[in-house]
C-alpha cells in the first residue's frame, strides 16, 4: 500500500519501463529462436579470423 | 518559470508515444507488402527466419518514420493532420526521436543481415537513407515531384522481402516495386486535393500548390494510366496467374474510372460535394494495393494445390 497517491508522471514512467522490459525480453527470445534455427539447420558457423580457412572458400567446395 | 516547471509532464512520454513515432499505420503496409514479397518468392524461408526478417524490415521502416518526425517537427506542428504526432504535441523531444531513429536503423539493418542476408540488409539500409535523407531532408520541401520520388521508399519493402528469400532481385520483385511506386502519386495527390489547407499552410510544395488543382487532377489520371501496364505485366509473370490477372483487370478498371472522374471534375463541383469523389478514390487506392498484393499471395497458395500460376 502506498502512502502517497501516484502522480500521472509515475504512470507514464511505469508504462515506459514495462514497455522497454517487454521489448527486450521479446528481442532476447527472438535472437535465441534464430540461433536455434541456424544451428540446427547447419548454417555456416565460421567467419574469417585472420587465418586462412580453406573450408570457408566456396570456390574450393565441391 | 520555465515550461518544464509549469508542466512536469512535458517530455514524460508514455511507451505508446515512442510506438507512435514509428508510424504504425505505415508500418502495417510495409509488413504486408514485405511479407508478400517473401512468400511469393520461389525459394522457401524457415518461418522463424521469415518472421524475424519481416520484423526487422518493419523496425527499419519505423526507424525512418522516427527520423522523418524529427526532421519535419516544424511542419508537422502546422498541419492539422500531423499536429498530434508525439514531437509537435510535446510528448517526445525532437532529439529523442533522432536518437531512437538512428538506433533502431542500426539494429534493424544489422539484425536483418544476421537473420537473412547482406543484400536484403543493404536494401533496407538504402530504403531508410532514401526516405529519411533523400525524401524528408532533401526533396520534400524542394520540388512538387517529392511524392513521386518519395514513393520509391515505400516501394522497396516487397523487394526486400523477395531478397530475404532469394538473396537478389528479379523482374518480379522489380514489378512489385513498380506497382507501389506508380500507385503512390495518385494516392497522395488525391489526399492533397481534399487536405488542401494543410500543405499550403506548411509551405510544402505539393503539386496542388505549385501547379494548381486542375494539373493535379490530370497527373492523377496520367499516373493511373501508367500504373496499369505494370500491374498487368506483374500478373503475367511467375508470381501471377489467371486469378491475379482477373483481380488486376477489375482493380485497374475501378481505379481508372475513379481517376477519370477526378480528372473531369471542376473545383466548384468538388467543393459542392465536399470532395466526395476524391475521398472515395483515396479510400479505394488503399484497397487497390492491399487486394493486388493479396492476389499474389492467393496465387502462391493456389500453386501449392497445383491450381494457380501460368504453367
Amino acid at each position: 500500500m502506498s502512502f502517497r497517491p501516484d502522480h500521472e508522471l509515475h504512470g507514464r514512467r511505469l508504462s515506459r519501463n514495462i514497455g522497454l522490459g517487454v521489448t527486450l525480453v521479446a528481442f532476447v527470445a527472438l535472437v535465441f529462436a534464430l540461433t536455434v534455427v541456424k544451428v540446427t539447420r547447419g548454417d555456416p558457423m565460421q567467419g574469417f579470423d585472420h587465418t586462412v580457412r580453406p573450408e570457408l572458400d566456396r570456390t574450393t567446395q565441391p | 518559470m520555465s515550461d518544464v516547471q509549469a508542466n512536469p509532464l512535458n517530455g514524460e512520454a508514455q511507451f505508446g508515444d515512442y510506438v507512435a513515432l514509428l508510424k504504425p499505420r505505415v508500418m502495417s503496409l510495409v509488413v504486408f507488402t514485405a511479407l508478400v514479397g517473401l512468400l511469393v518468392a520461389p525459394v522457401g524461408v524457415h518461418p522463424v527466419v521469415g518472421f524475424a526478417a519481416i520484423l526487422f524490415v518493419a523496425l527499419g521502416a519505423g526507424a525512418s518514420g522516427a527520423l522523418n518526425m524529427w526532421w519535419d517537427a516544424d511542419i508537422d506542428a502546422v498541419m492539422k493532420r500531423t499536429q498530434s504526432r508525439p514531437v509537435p504535441a510535446g510528448k517526445v523531444q525532437a532529439g529523442e526521436a533522432l536518437g531512437l531513429g538512428l538506433a533502431l536503423s542500426g539494429i534493424a539493418v544489422v539484425m536483418l543481415a544476421l537473420a537473412a542476408n547482406l543484400f536484403a540488409a543493404g536494401l533496407l539500409a538504402f530504403t531508410i537513407f532514401f526516405y529519411a535523407v533523400v525524401y524528408s531532408m532533401w526533396l520534400k520541401r524542394l520540388t512538387p515531384q517529392n511524392i513521386v520520388i518519395g514513393g520509391a521508399a515505400g516501394a522497396f519493402p516487397p523487394m526486400i522481402g523477395w531478397a530475404v528469400a532469394t538473396g537478389g532481385v528479379s523482374v518480379e520483385s522489380a514489378l512489385m516495386f513498380g506497382l507501389i511506386f506508380m500507385w503512390t502519386p495518385p494516392h497522395f495527390w488525391a489526399l492533397a486535393l481534399f487536405m488542401k489547407e494543410d500543405y499550403h499552410k506548411a509551405g510544402v510544395p505539393m503539386l496542388t500548390v505549385t501547379h494548381g488543382r486542375a494539373e493535379t487532377r490530370r497527373q492523377i489520371l496520367i499516373y493511373t494510366v501508367l500504373l496499369i501496364p505494370i500491374s498487368i505485366w506483374a500478373a503475367l509473370t511467375t508470381i501471377g496467374g489467371p486469378f491475379t490477372l482477373a483481380t488486376a483487370v477489375v482493380l485497374n478498371a475501378i481505379f481508372l474510372k475513379g481517376a477519370f472522374d477526378i480528372w473531369k471534375r471542376a473545383e466548384p463541383q468538388a467543393e459542392a460535394d465536399k470532395y466526395a469523389v476524391e475521398k472515395l478514390f483515396f479510400k479505394f487506392s488503399l484497397g487497390y494495393l492491399f487486394l493486388h498484393f493479396a492476389a499474389f499471395l492467393v496465387e502462391a497458395l493456389l500453386k501449392t494445390y497445383g491450381l494457380g500460376g501460368w504453367a
